[in-house]
């Protein structure tokens, strides 16, 4: 405490004798007086002198034009000063980098010094001039410090390599730093190994092909033992090593989750987080049937909570990762609603985000309490945190079937208060209750119209219209309200007036005798007077349907709607699980993958969960359906991406609640079905349809003649489509059509068609789920036989909402390479058994081989051609394509898109011979050779490979490819 | 992976010193801070995490300052900002108070200490009580005693420092439970959890190797033992000296203290915790008039224990004035700047019940602005008692020149700080006064 004391007699003598007065010395010719003073006589003048070119340094003076006579007060034995002149180096080296080398020998001599703090204070230092001339003046101190006898001194090394790394990478390599940081992760010191790891994490971060973190077992039992030893900061940068790693099984992944676990206890929020992560990303892996895996769930709950008493911005991090869980794993927290409830003197960002969780985690049992506790949220006085509060009551609504009920009435309390922006946010969340409960809540629609004049906020207007539009019959003055809002329809915004105009097309439709005059007005209103493009088009089209044929008309615009999921903002699967990779980062806090915001990390490899390993039992066990909500591969059986689509006439363009995060992969870019379009109304539109696209999308939309399978996007057609409009695919894998492997007679009305598609080197099962029965199915599972390639599903198969009849749902499934072996005739052959509540059912399929070619196929040249005489001629087979108009280059990169990659072209004699490898993903190669003559339509290909069997399936995808 | 560089800035976003330690983001990229954080403040939507083109600022506040940290990278954010926190730690304990004038007074201090705490992004040793044997304050001469980097900082044992000596060995263990409660207006409690502290003032030589025991449930399921009261814990969260696999497997609390002061494990009871402090209320007011307010306070303790310091925080509007007290024990005053009408009781006996009555004025003109209304909040504390039953059955301390040293223990239970025991009440809005007996 003696320091602590002389610290306040310092403060008691006044400013004098700390080190404030550094700071006011301001007057003229400042610089030159310092000059005299650091090349003075008497040390302590010259430390203080340097002290004084520090302080002028920290408010932002200019004081470079001093380096040499700093610098030359670098050879010094005290301490404190030589730390203040490598500070000023550290700042003003780049700037004078020709003086710089001038420190190079004090830093050599230093690194040498007898006392370790010196020599640590010199590697580290130098590390940071960045100035590239005499970085390789440092190579060798750094490699004498690397191998120090003081641990203080290696830890700091090692740093060390990453910033010289950093500046150069080519000489890190060439003086072979990076083996030499490699063996301090066996270092005996658990610090040198901690910073070791970090120091090579960040190289490995910024150079991904390096390859430099091969982790192996025996490295990550290294890791894992210095964990139980080394500082907090050095877990987490172990911790944060380790999530890099994917365990060989479920054995080794269970048996290093059992290592981390104890890391969940620590005091620190930032190790609990990167604990969290590698368990999250690991219990992938393990069989859900196994007594640790609900261990290990029962075990992640109550840090996770403690999180929240930690400081509001680790709370914040911590909510914003809880949120990716809870979509990720329901049931961690399925029982601690309470501890998200908000606290009055929450900062406002923390408050956002626990009610975030709080309706996710709403259910029919807590629905009460969360209920009561939204209702008093709604009467604070945050303005934003009211609003979501509200809406969140509507939300539940949507989510808790049984509550929606309380829900609305809690609202039309709300609306009672007569508070502006409460009312508002009511009425925009009531309108979705209508939409997910039709026919049911509209005896409160009088109490809404009463606040019609309230209304100033652009969506509420809209919800408002929307709702007088939708019910247009049962209000008597229906005409007169939406007249009244006519009036000013160019100052409306864009949303109010698109949702005015369907809504007075509604009225017309319904009640055509009284209303001609106001839809005429509204028409010429949108088309003549109006110069946005949306408005104008949309005004088009029901101008035309409503001359053309009234009825179809009316089939087109009050036609049933889908109704809305609760579920509209999850984060779609694969990002989902990406961030969950990222646990405690930046980008688990903005919901964002790195490559969104890191810039030069867009060809980084996107992180991905691991896959189950497991010998592929019961990936269908009956209760994982029943677990619900969880969405980790399926997209929401209700699409919001969609919706909009099909929206844009249906007039449902209103903002789905609050979707974050991207719209889900356009699977077979759900447009609705193009097809339904039908001769009639193509016609009608004349030559607008290639003018428009979102016309062409909306007209796509109309849905009378199917209204049951709206939210079954169909594939075929589309395509072409598109190649008509000409916005042409990315090229891609070839993926081929949909087609009916399980007919719904021989299924008890279960009609299944799929395809498979390789998308982001995932091997996808693409299932189209029909219910022709007349009942509802659930419980779906799905199962493998055993095949020639160890195809399994890598995951249950996601269908979470029951399967109405009629209805159809689109689930992709994606699969993994890992699972039991046994050869197929045909070799591509797959038998499928699909469980539901009524019945197994069997069926046997065949996917193009290409499915298998992973993403890493491209061989060497030198090792392709020995590869090539290597494997004997009887494995040669040689087939013909016939009728292929594509030139050698394009067969070549659409080829590539499949992974098939072409290594050499050859011109001989106007022929061209194109030399390609694939690599299956049990790790077969094949190799190719394939001619192709100007002019002539028919290619020939030779395959050869050192499993000849597989050449016949490959010639076929090669087929397919080409032709497709 | 985490900081590119950090900074403390005063309040005004002028830059008080700086630490560079990536070179990866631009230093003058700092200017940007503040604007955005008045635009967010503008907004009322403040965020710890905001970004300006590339770069994204991590801060938190202590007392006039921002402490930033800037990055390009994803870095990992909640290391970033334990990081922070522990700065604060580091800086608080060097010099007393962690403030603007402090930062000045002590800047080549604060220099060597951010050279210290990071490296080029990675946190390094920041055990402030270790950092201390090799930064001081006096510039450091270089004796030959000094010329060695303290062992501890590189040790597995890096919080604590071989041949510390005392004449008589003893540790203070304080037991400290705080409660967090909730109560509806209607009576109900919504949530209520308990977050235990153990602290240890540890005074004892050598390096002994500490034992802790606890009427810990799992604990003596794992052993077999049912003696007497358990207490479940729902989590616990350990000092850094704490062994967690020992803990993971066998629950048993096996440590190296650090000397002197220091937290040596968390924990938190999710049991259902009867309110120890009741509160009822009555708060009526009579718009354009005044607002009257009556509070009962009810002791639901044991008998033979005191509450001390209770402090029971009634919200008033803000434009309320000349207020009217009368209690039946204790003292109340009116916080006009903190809209509070605050009721002391020194010394609150259990079984028994308090009644304070207040009235304030109101302006003929109301006030259009729509007041929150927050909870009525209670502090106190009680000693020699913990409310979830949480005993220490001993304290085995073990050093290998086997001296007796004597574990002494204390308990206390209490609200306020963190913690809070939070009560809603329904206002009722009256056109014309009613009068009580």
């Amino acid at each position: 405490m003696e320091w602590a004391n002389q610290l306040c007699e310092n403060r008691q003598f006044g400013s004098k004798m700390t080190d404030s007065k550094y700071f006011t010395t301001t007057k003229k010719g400042e610089i030159f007086e310092l000059k005299a003073e650091l090349n003075s006589d008497k040390k302590e003048k010259k430390k203080e002198a340097v002290k004084k070119v520090i302080a002028s340094m920290t408010v932002g003076k200019d004081v470079s034009a001093l380096f040499p006579d700093v610098v030359n007060c670098m050879q010094t034995d005290n301490l404190e000063l030589k730390k203040l002149v490598y500070l000023y180096l550290m700042n003003y080296a780049k700037s004078q980098p020709d003086m710089a080398i001038m420190a190079v020998n004090t830093f050599v001599k230093d690194c040498e010094d007898a006392n370790p703090l010196i020599r640590a204070l010199a590697v580290r230092t130098m590390g940071c001039i960045r100035v590239d001339k005499i970085t390789e003046y440092l190579c060798e101190p750094l490699r004498k410090c690397l191998k120090d006898e003081d641990p203080y001194v290696r830890k700091t090394a090692a740093v060390c390599v990453a910033k010289l790394h950093d500046i150069n990478a080519q000489l890190v390599e060439d003086q072979g730093f990076l083996d030499t940081l490699k063996d301090l992760i066996s270092d005996s010191n658990p610090m040198v190994v901690a910073n070791a790891v970090a120091a090579l994490s960040e190289i490995a971060e910024s150079h991904p092909n390096s390859n430099l973190l091969d982790l192996n077992p025996q490295s990550i039992n290294k890791l894992l033992t210095a964990l139980n030893e080394c500082t907090e900061w050095g877990q987490i940068f172990i911790l944060d090593c380790l999530a890099n790693y994917t365990p060989r099984d479920d054995r080794e992944s269970q048996s290093i989750c059992e290592r981390v676990t104890p890391r969940l206890s620590h005091a620190n929020s930032a190790v609990v987080l990167s604990a969290v992560k590698v368990l999250m990303k690991f219990m992938e892996m393990l069989p859900k049937d196994l007594d640790y895996y609900s261990t290990l769930l029962k075990k992640l709950a109550p840090p996770l909570v403690t999180l929240l008493s930690a400081e509001p911005e680790l709370q914040y991090v911590a909510l914003r990762n809880i949120n990716l869980i809870v979509q990720k794993r329901p049931e961690i927290l399925k029982h601690e609603m309470k501890v998200f409830f908000v606290k009055y003197n929450d900062p406002i960002y923390v408050k956002l985000e626990k009610l975030d969780i709080m309706i996710r985690l709403a259910s029919q049992a807590n629905i009460a309490q969360v209920l009561a506790e939204l209702k008093e949220y709604a009467t604070e006085v945050d303005v934003d945190f009211v609003r979501k509060a509200v809406r969140a009551i509507g939300r539940c609504a949507i989510k808790v079937e049984q509550s929606a009920e309380r829900c609305v009435s809690t609202l039309l309390d709300l609306i009672q208060t007569k508070v502006n922006y409460v009312v508002q946010e009511a009425i925009v969340v009531i309108k979705d209750i209508f939409r997910k409960y039709p026919n049911k809540y509209e005896s409160v629609i009088a109490t809404l119209c009463e606040n019609l004049d309230s209304l100033d906020e652009p969506e509420a207007r809209a919800a408002m219209i929307w709702i007088v539009g939708e019910y247009a019959e049962r209000i008597d003055n229906a005409d007169e309200l939406l007249e009244s809002f006519l009036e000013g329809f160019h100052d409306e915004s864009t949303q109010v007036q698109l949702q005015l105009l369907t809504a007075i097309v509604k009225l017309f439709l319904k009640k055509p005798t009284e209303t001609q005059e106001l839809v005429q007005q509204v028409l010429s209103l949108a088309t003549q007077d109006s110069d946005n493009p949306d408005l104008r088009d949309r005004g088009y089209i029901y101008w035309r349907l409503l001359s053309t044929d009234p009825v179809a008309a009316k089939e087109v615009v009050l036609a049933e709607k889908p109704l809305i999921s609760e579920e509209t903002d999850l984060i779609e699967p694969t990002l989902l699980e990406e961030l969950i990779c990222h646990i405690g980062t930046l980008a688990s806090v903005y919901h964002k993958p790195p490559s969104a915001f890191v810039e030069g990390s867009r060809g980084v490899m996107h992180k991905r969960l691991p896959a189950r390993t497991g010998s592929g039992e019961s990936t269908e066990s009956p209760d994982v359906g029943a677990a619900g909500g969880s969405a980790p591969e399926a997209a929401p059986s209700i699409i919001p991406s969609q919706g909009d689509l099909l929206g844009d006439l249906l007039n449902l363009d209103m903002a789905p609640p609050t979707t974050s995060g991207p719209p889900p992969p356009s699977t077979g870019m759900q447009m609705g079905g193009m097809d339904l379009l039908g001769g009639g109304l193509d016609s009608l539109l004349g030559g607008d349809i290639g003018g428009s696209p979102a016309m062409g999308a909306g007209f796509g939309a109309a849905p009378a003649v199917m209204p049951a399978s709206l939210n079954a996007p169909v594939g075929g057609g589309l395509g072409d489509l598109f190649d008509l409009g000409g916005v042409g695919m990315p090229m891609g894998a070839y993926i081929p059509p949909k087609i009916v492997w399980l007919p719904a007679m021989k299924a008890k009305g279960l009609e299944i068609s799929g395809t498979f598609a390789r998308r982001a080197g995932v091997i996808q099962m693409e299932l189209i789920l029909t219910n022709k029965a007349m009942s509802v199915m659930t419980d779906f599972a799905i199962q493998f036989n055993r095949n020639s390639f160890g195809l399994a599903p890598a995951g249950p198969l996601q269908v979470l909402t029951p399967l109405g009849p009629n209805q159809t749902i689109e689930v992709s499934l994606p699969l993994s390479t890992v699972g039991p072996v046994m050869k197929m005739d045909p070799l591509n052959n797959l038998q499928v058994a699909v469980k539901n509540n009524i019945d197994v059912f069997y069926f046997s399929c065949q996917y193009p081989i290409s499915m298998l070619f992973v993403e890493d196929g491209k061989m060497e040249r030198q090792v392709f051609l020995a590869t090539w005489k290597d494997i004997p001629n009887d494995n040669e087979s040689q087939f013909q394509i016939k009728d292929c108009h594509l030139n050698s280059d394009a067969a070549s990169s659409k080829l590539q898109g499949s992974n098939i990659f072409t290594i050499a072209k050859r011109t001989v004699e106007g022929q061209d011979m194109l030399y390609m490898s694939i690599k299956l993903s049990n790790g077969i190669w094949v190799l190719a050779e394939l001619r192709v003559q100007a002019g002539n339509p028919n290619y020939t290909i030779s395959l050869k490979c050192r499993a000849p069997e597989v050449s016949q399936c490959v010639f076929q995808c090669y087929e397919a490819v080409l032709k497709n | 992976m985490s900081a590119s560089a950090v900074f403390v800035l005063d309040l005004k976003g002028k830059v008080l010193i700086c630490r560079n330690y990536k070179g990866d983001v631009d230093m003058a990229e700092i200017d940007h801070f503040l604007p955005l954080l008045m635009t967010q403040e503008e907004e009322g939507l403040t965020c710890p995490i905001m970004s300006h083109g590339n770069v994204h600022f991590l801060w938190i506040k202590h007392t006039n300052l921002y402490l930033v940290a800037t990055t390009n990278k994803n870095s990992n954010a909640s290391l970033v900002y334990a990081f922070l926190y522990k700065v604060v730690e580091v800086f608080t304990e060097y010099f007393t108070e962690l403030e603007e004038e402090s930062i000045q007074d002590n800047f080549v201090v604060v220099y060597e200490l951010l050279d210290e705490l990071m490296d080029f992004g990675f946190p390094q040793t920041t055990d402030s009580k270790i950092l201390q044997e090799y930064i001081t304050q006096e510039g450091t001469k270089l004796e030959v005693a000094k010329t060695k980097v303290p062992t501890t900082v590189t040790n597995a044992v890096s919080w604590r420092s071989e041949g510390i000596k005392y004449k008589k060995n003893e540790v203070f263990i304080d037991v400290i439970e705080s409660i967090n409660l909730l109560v509806n207006a209607n009576g109900s409690v919504m949530s209520s959890d308990i977050v235990g502290t153990v602290k240890l003032k540890t005074m004892l030589s050598g390096m002994p190797e500490l034992r802790l025991g606890l009427n810990d449930r799992a604990l003596f399921a794992l052993t077999g033992r049912d003696k007497g009261k358990t207490v479940t814990m729902e989590d616990v969260k350990f000092h850094q000296c704490v062994r967690l696999s020992r803990f993971e497997s066998d629950r048993t609390i096996s440590f190296i203290p650090p000397d002197g002061e220091s937290e040596l494990m968390s924990y938190r009871i999710n049991t259902h915790v009867k309110p120890l402090i009741w509160i009822e209320s009555v708060i009526e007011k009579f718009s354009h008039s005044r607002v009257e307010i009556m509070v009962k306070a009810k002791g639901q303790f044991k008998k033979q224990s005191v509450a001390n310091n209770v402090e029971v925080r009634v919200p008033v509007p803000s434009d309320a004035d000349s207020p009217k007290f009368k209690t039946s024990t204790g003292h109340a005053k009116y916080v006009p700047e903190k809209n509070l009408a605050v009721w002391t009781i020194k010394s609150f006996p259990g079984g028994k019940e308090f009644l304070m009555r207040a009235s304030f004025g109101l302006p003929s003109v109301e006030n259009d602005e729509m007041e929150g209304k927050p909870p009525i909040t209670v502090n106190f504390e009680i000693p020699y008692f913990t409310v979830s039953g949480i005993q220490v059955r001993y304290m085995k301390i073990i050093e290998k020149s086997g001296y007796q040293a004597l574990p002494w223990v204390r308990y206390i239970t209490q609200s306020g700080g963190r913690t809070a025991m939070l009560f809603r009440y329904s206002l009722y809005s009256k056109k014309r006064p009613i009068i009580y007996s």
